[in-house]
């Protein structure tokens, strides 16, 4: 079977998941990868008029079956440290993360 | 017969006959978990023993204190006159994919072994503010990406009642399970691509997918937006349609949820069938597979017995008065894998990318030079093998040089499918249906580790129920049968936008007119 996913490809994905994956995992992955575009290539035979819209989420949202956007008010959260609370590192109200690292725009 | 086996229905009856206490159900249903649960999930489980395989392991972690605290606040209620709400004294569990306030919400993953959400929730806030007593969270595929549960990061995973040795399906097979082995009458799970029907057909219960925005995401820790869909899982219609009224209806928390009033089932549920057009679609009487050796995708006809409990309900209903209209053309239903592939993965990546190891959760213990590395060598340690496949599989069909070759492409196949429901449902068209009935799923539960691994077939295994969430349509599981191996099948209803009611109706008639049935009797194996 031909891979559409080659070795390559996998590497890139892997970095834009922001992932680090073990030999053996990448394998397996990119195997299955490649096992699910087969499938996901039966839809290249699917005789699609060109009108054919694309559909987001099923059901219709029209304005009367939708709902009306929320009032722009600022609804404090009742207890904000339970919020902080869950994160790894945290100092005197402030997430603590490694340093970021420096990029040169271009 | 314990309170555990009572039906929500009857134990809110006898709640209020003040022939029972809400502290004496709680009593039963947690004598009854301590009974077939076993040990609960947990993080490097190590490895199962023999006593481990005979047990159901639904729960990730138990709440009985706080349940304890809810049930003694409905007996003083209760005792003073005042009315507790309409499931007043009923357990539940929570399929562990919903944050509650106070608790450890996992979804199943390392990457959130250790968080407690902030908040609740709406349709668990539902279920409390309606008496209902929250006994735990229940295991679940990790993030809700499997079908049969064994992806959980918390071990033991969850076994068929019916059968330890075989899965109970998924993702909500916890839910299921725990329904199903009399641990609670009612659970909360989610339905992305078939997770609440298929566990339901598996182990023998009721399992209803909503309507796309009737139930709220509030709080749902999110697999697949656009698809999501909380609902019920009971044992009994009524019941699966007393818990919809209750936690349906719009919420300010979600902008999908829809603005339609939450509807009064039980007051139509008993109307019967006479009259209604109901469908049989040789459409979902033929499966796909991909072949084992080649990955060609092979069509068969649906197992005998499966088809045969199908056919067998739409006499019945026909002998009750609904008219069964024949070769219903649903086309596109075939295609619903391909483009849930699509679909779903571009949309789970994008979710999954808040999991970084700084907010909350996981947050790697090794040293890292930068942000980077911290968030690559975070998300490596916590996630499985499951939403590593999805994250990236996301990545490769959303990317800008192949996203109008897929992306684009699934989404107007969406519309295909879409298509297909409207036209068998317009009330002006040429079948002018109530619902359609299918079976649920194309096999009964299969053995544990006998598809795990193979991420295709396992996929497959959601063919006849994905094609309603890419709809929104609502849908339904019900018991209609036991295979010969005493496995349960399922039969599955399939209505038009916001006419759960429908279903309920339908449903509750094949209840009572199988009501006598043999296979009804039977109870499943951790019961015996």
């Amino acid at each position: 079977m031909s891979e559409s996913i080659t070795v390559d490809v996998f590497n890139h994905l892997v970095g834009l998941a922001a992932l680090e994956l073990a030999p053996d995992q990448a394998d397996y992955l990119r195997t299955q990868l490649n096992h699910q575009l087969k499938v996901i290539d039966e839809l290249k035979a699917i005789p699609l008029d060109e009108n054919v819209p694309i559909n987001l989420h099923g059901v219709p949202y029209e304005k009367a079956s939708s709902a009306l956007p929320r009032e722009d008010i600022h609804k404090p959260f009742p207890d904000p440290r339970s919020i902080l609370a869950q994160s790894p590192q945290v100092d005197d109200g402030y997430i603590i993360v490694p340093d970021i690292p420096h990029t040169t725009l271009k | 017969m314990d309170l555990c086996d009572l039906s929500a229905l009857e134990l809110t009856q006898l709640l209020r006959q003040k022939k029972t206490s809400a502290v004496e159900i709680l009593e039963s249903t947690l004598e009854r978990i301590g009974s077939v649960d076993g040990r609960s999930g947990v993080l490097d489980a190590g490895a199962l023993s023999e006593e481990d395989k005979q047990k159901v392991h639904a729960f990730i972690t138990l709440t009985d204190d706080r349940a304890l605290e809810h049930a003694q606040k409905i007996d003083q209620q209760l005792a003073r006159g005042e009315d507790p709400g309409p499931l007043a004294g009923v357990p539940f569990s929570v399929k562990d994919i919903f944050c509650v306030s106070g608790t450890p919400s996992t979804a199943a993953s390392r990457i959130l072994a250790n968080f407690k959400s902030p908040y609740t929730a709406t349709a668990v806030a539902r279920m409390e503010a309606a008496g209902a007593l929250m006994v735990g969270k229940v295991n679940l595929d990790e993030f809700t990406h499997g079908s049969s549960n064994e992806s959980s990061a918390f071990q033991p995973s969850p076994r068929n009642p019916w059968d330890t040795s075989r899965v109970p399906g998924g993702s909500s097979g916890g839910s299921a399970a725990s329904v199903a082995a009399g641990e609670v009458p009612l659970s909360l799970g989610t339905d992305t691509a078939g997770s609440i029907r298929q566990p339901a057909a598996f182990c023998g219960v009721v399992g209803v997918k909503p309507t796309y925005g009737r139930v709220s995401r509030y709080g749902l820790i999110a697999f697949a937006s656009s698809l999501d869909c909380p609902g019920p899982v009971a044992r009994t219609v009524s019941d699966a349609a007393a818990m919809l009224q209750v936690i349906s209806g719009a919420d300010e928390h979600d902008a999908t949820s829809a603005p339609t009033p939450a509807q009064d089932y039980l007051s139509t549920i008993e109307n019967g069938v006479k009259g209604m057009r109901i469908g049989l679609s040789p459409d979902y009487f033929k499966i796909t597979y991909p072949d084992p050796q080649t990955g060609e995708l092979l069509i068969q006809p649906l197992p005998a017995e499966i088809e045969k409990s199908v056919r067998e309900a739409a006499e019945k209903l026909a002998a009750l008065g609904a008219e069964i209209v024949e070769d219903v053309p649903m086309p596109n239903t075939r295609f619903g894998i391909p483009a849930y592939f699509v679909i779903s993965r571009v949309e789970t990546a994008s979710n999954l990318h808040r999991f970084d190891g700084v907010k909350y959760g996981l947050r790697t213990t090794a040293p890292t030079a930068d942000l980077t590395q911290m968030y690559r060598q975070s998300r490596n340690e916590g996630f499985g093998l499951q939403p590593k496949l999805r994250i990236l599989m996301g990545m490769y069909v959303s990317a800008a040089q192949y996203s109008e070759e897929y992306y684009k492409r699934a989404l107007r196949v969406r519309t295909l499918i879409r298509c297909d429901f409207e036209a068998v449902y317009d009330p002006n068209g040429k079948y002018r249906l109530d619902a359609l009935l299918t079976p649920t799923t194309p096999t009964t539960a299969f053995a544990m580790e006998a598809i795990y691994g193979n991420s295709v077939l396992m996929q497959y295994a959601d063919q006849l129920t994905v094609a309603a969430n890419h709809a929104g349509v609502p849908g339904i599981s019900l018991p209609g049968g036991l295979d010969e191996s005493g496995l349960p099948i399922g039969i599955q209803l399939l209505g038009a936008d916001f006419c759960e009611d429908k279903l309920f109706r339908i449903g509750r008639a094949y209840e009572q007119a199988t009501e006598s049935a043999e296979w009804r009797k039977i109870k499943p194996q951790v019961l015996r």
